[in-house]
This record gives C-alpha cells, structure tokens and sequence, in this order.
C-alpha cells in the first residue's frame, strides 16, 4: 500500500543533509509551509541553499533561519518586504550570497529541472545587468539568454488537502511555486492542512499528482499570515 | 499649470484600455488603473502569482487571506477567474498572452528602454520581481509615473542612466504633465497636456526631444 502521509515534522524533514538546495514554496505568506520552514529550524541542517521568492518578513520563518546563520546563499526574485531586516542586514555585511532572478525565469528554470531539460533561452533580462555573462543567441531576429535548470535536493510545499497517495490540492492564490517546486527535488515535503481518503480528491481538483510528492505531513494552522 | 493627479493619470489609461484585454498592473499608482475601468467595459486582469479575473479590493472584514495579488495586499476575484502556478503564470506572461501591462519607472528612453528595478547596480538589497518578464513577455507596456523626480530631474530620458529592466518596450507613458506615445525611429510624441501646460514647458521638463503629434 502506498502511504506517504507522515505522522510528525521531524518524521517528514528526516535526512535533510548540510549543504542541501533547499526550494521552498509560496509568495509572500500564502502558501509558504510554514511548519516545515519551523521544522527545519529545528532540524538543524546548514550551510543551505533557500531557493524562494521572497526572503522572509521580520524575524521568523526563512528570516530566522537566516538570522540562525543557517543559510549561505538564497536564489530569489524579491528579497524585498515591508520588513527585510535580516537579509538586508547579512547581505549588507557579506554573511549571504544573493543570486537575484527575475521571477518567471526562476519559475522557468525550475520548470525545467522538473521536466529533464538541463537550460533554456528566454528574452528576459536580455540588455539588462541579470543577463551579464550569460550565453546569448539570436532566433528569428530576436536576442535570447540562456539560463540553466534549477534543481533542489528538497523541497518544502505547502498544499491545502492531500490523500496517502500524496496527490495534493492548493487553495486560493495559494499554488504560486509549489507546483513547480513539487516536479524538482530529490525528497518533495508537502504540509497540507487537510487529509482525505484516497478518491475523495476529483482527479480534475488535484493540482500536484502523487507521483512527484514523497512525504505529506499534515498541520493545523490557520489562515496564512498576511 | 493643473498637474493631473495620480487618479487623473490612472482614469486615463484605465479609458485607453479597450474590451477584451487581459492586463497586467505593476505595483504603486499602476494598481489605480483597475478602479478606472469602466464597469461595462471586460477588462481581464492577471497577476503573477496565478490569480486571472482579479476584482476590486475586498471591503474591510471581508478578506480572504489566502487571496492576494502580486502586491501582497488581499483582493477579490471576478466572475469567470482562474488560478494556475507560478509556471504557468509566466508563461502566459513570457509567451506574449498579456495585452497590456502596466508599471512604474525610475526612466524611459526615447527608444523605449525602461529603468524601473534598481537605482544602482550595487542596490544594497536588489530586488526584480517579474518585471523583467513582464518587460519581454507583454505585447505592450505603458509608464505610469511623475514627469520629474522630487528633486526635478527628468525621467523621459535619451538613454536610461539606471540599471535596465528592459529594451524598447514601453510605448506609452503617463505623466502628471502629459501623455505621450514612444514610437519607434522617432521617439516621444506628445499626445496630450495637462490644463496650462504648453510644449515648451514639458520639453524643459524632459531630458529627450519631444515631438508634436503629426
């Protein structure tokens, strides 16, 4: 039988390894698997790379793992917020590295990770200082950059509702990254506030098949955290 | 001289935008274009995070917290809306699917290169967001922002002194001073004043030559 649901957050985040790509979904707090995020506080792994949109608000989540001097670099479209104080402040003091993506290429390029495709060539950031060093081509008259798959060794997603299958479905504008997120790393984690019997979800409802999830922890918790 | 407002200036482009379109709004005054449309009119707008058929911001209480746009800030959805990802938002967006998109600038050009990310390439925290995607992927782009900066430098420029977000992309702009169109091999042209504002003023104002419409 296959059963992917698992009863703890310790249970879930065991064998995340130091050094780890760690890809962690959301946009700003909806859908952010702020368990997980907490989880992996307290799981203790370092030296990690967070691939995510948004570098954490204030002094918890992403923000405290940071702070924790946890995270050595982050691949992110917008490190920017109404409070930033902890990237700002290690980016500032040379403790973080910043590879700043525009955001649909940082989607792009885990996309393609996901779907075995090792680089692409987009007309984003072509003439712009993001595109510096960067492989460029020209097609149909137009100028291309090439830009490399991105590819996790975990995931951390956040759905609304998922079955022991690990088929999950995402509420809101609460998908964001997490379904792309869910097709690129090597142990794809996803907290869901909901479980249901397996054939419960109608197939046309779930947004991340199974296949791609290897472990579903399920929390309480409230709305997301505007 | 009667600068148009910030509301002025979105009910203007809000009037431009025909039926049919799916548009895009950037953050800060591009957001007011969508309280402008008006209500007989179709206008579909999209935000990057996956949300087609975006509405008017919720009244007070009535938030969904799992329900916001691009800005972070809650909104509603339309009859007919849509969710997808992150992939597929941007796709939409990078594949040439948005008609119109709507943002702020730090400068224009005359050839329509757009500086509106970072003031230096050293920002100490840089921040992009999608709107280097939004540059490439929409079929138009319109500038909505003040003639000058605060200290009275112009921001309609012959080249972008900023870090580019951008080129040739923008073709039209609003300003609290005027309208102008970017067209391309001639550059500004000028399509609209503010009451008590003459051509010669604007020009002193602009840091590119400005054109008369023909």
């Amino acid at each position: 039988m296959i059963n992917k649901i698992v009863r703890s957050i310790a249970e879930a985040l065991e064998g995340v390894r130091d050094g780890s790509v760690v890809l962690i979904g959301g946009f700003g707090s909806v859908g952010q698997p702020d368990a997980l995020i907490e989880g992996l506080i307290e799981q203790g792994a370092k030296d990690l790379v967070c691939v995510l949109n948004n570098a954490g608000v204030g002094r918890v989540g992403v923000a405290k793992l940071m702070e924790l001097g946890r995270v050595r670099k982050i691949v992110c479209s917008f490190p920017r917020s109404s409070d930033p104080v902890v990237f700002e402040t290690l980016y500032r003091e040379g403790k973080i590295e910043l590879e700043l993506v525009p955001q649909g290429t940082l989607a792009e390029r885990i996309r393609a990770a996901g779907a075995g495709i090792p680089a692409f060539f987009t007309a984003t950031a072509v003439g712009t200082p993001l595109a510096q060093g960067k492989e460029a081509r020209e097609f149909n008259g137009r100028q291309y950059v090439m830009e490399t798959a991105l590819r996790g060794d975990v995931a951390l997603i956040e759905g609304w509702e998922a079955d022991r299958w690990g088929n999950l479905t995402y509420r809101g504008s609460g998908a964001n990254f997490n379904p792309v997120m869910a097709t690129a790393a090597d142990l794809v984690v996803a907290q869901v506030q909901h479980i249901r019997e397996l054939g419960e979800l109608h197939p046309h409802m779930i947004g991340t098949p199974g296949v791609y999830v290897d472990r579903v922890v399920q929390v309480d918790r409230g709305a997301p955290w505007v | 001289m009667k600068p148009f407002s910030r509301e002025e200036m979105a009910r203007k482009a809000a009037h431009d935008i025909p039926e049919g379109w799916c548009v895009n709004l950037g953050i800060g005054i591009p957001t007011l274009v969508a309280n402008h449309v008006p209500p007989e009119r179709e206008v579909i707008f999209q935000s990057e995070n996956g949300v087609i058929g975006m509405g008017p911001a919720p009244a007070e209480g009535e938030e969904d917290p799992w329900l916001i746009n691009a800005g972070k800030q809650p909104i509603t959805l339309v009859k007919g809306a849509s969710f997808v990802g992150h992939a597929d938002s941007f796709a939409m967006i990078r594949g040439g699917h948005i008609d119109l998109c709507v943002l702020g600038a730090f400068e224009v050009a005359e050839n329509g290169d757009l500086a509106n990310w970072a003031t230096s390439v050293n920002d100490t925290a840089p921040a992009v967001g999608g709107a280097m995607d939004l540059a490439a992927g929409a079929r138009r782009l319109w500038v909505l922002m003040e003639h000058t900066t605060k200290d009275g430098r112009p921001k309609l420029v012959e080249r972008c002194s900023y870090p580019l977000t951008g080129l040739a992309c923008v073709t039209r702009v609003y300003t609290n001073l005027a309208v102008l169109d970017v067209v391309p091999g001639q550059g500004f042209v000028v399509r609209e004043m503010a009451p008590g504002v003459d051509f010669d003023m604007l020009q002193a104002k602009s840091g590119a030559k400005l054109h008369r419409p023909s």
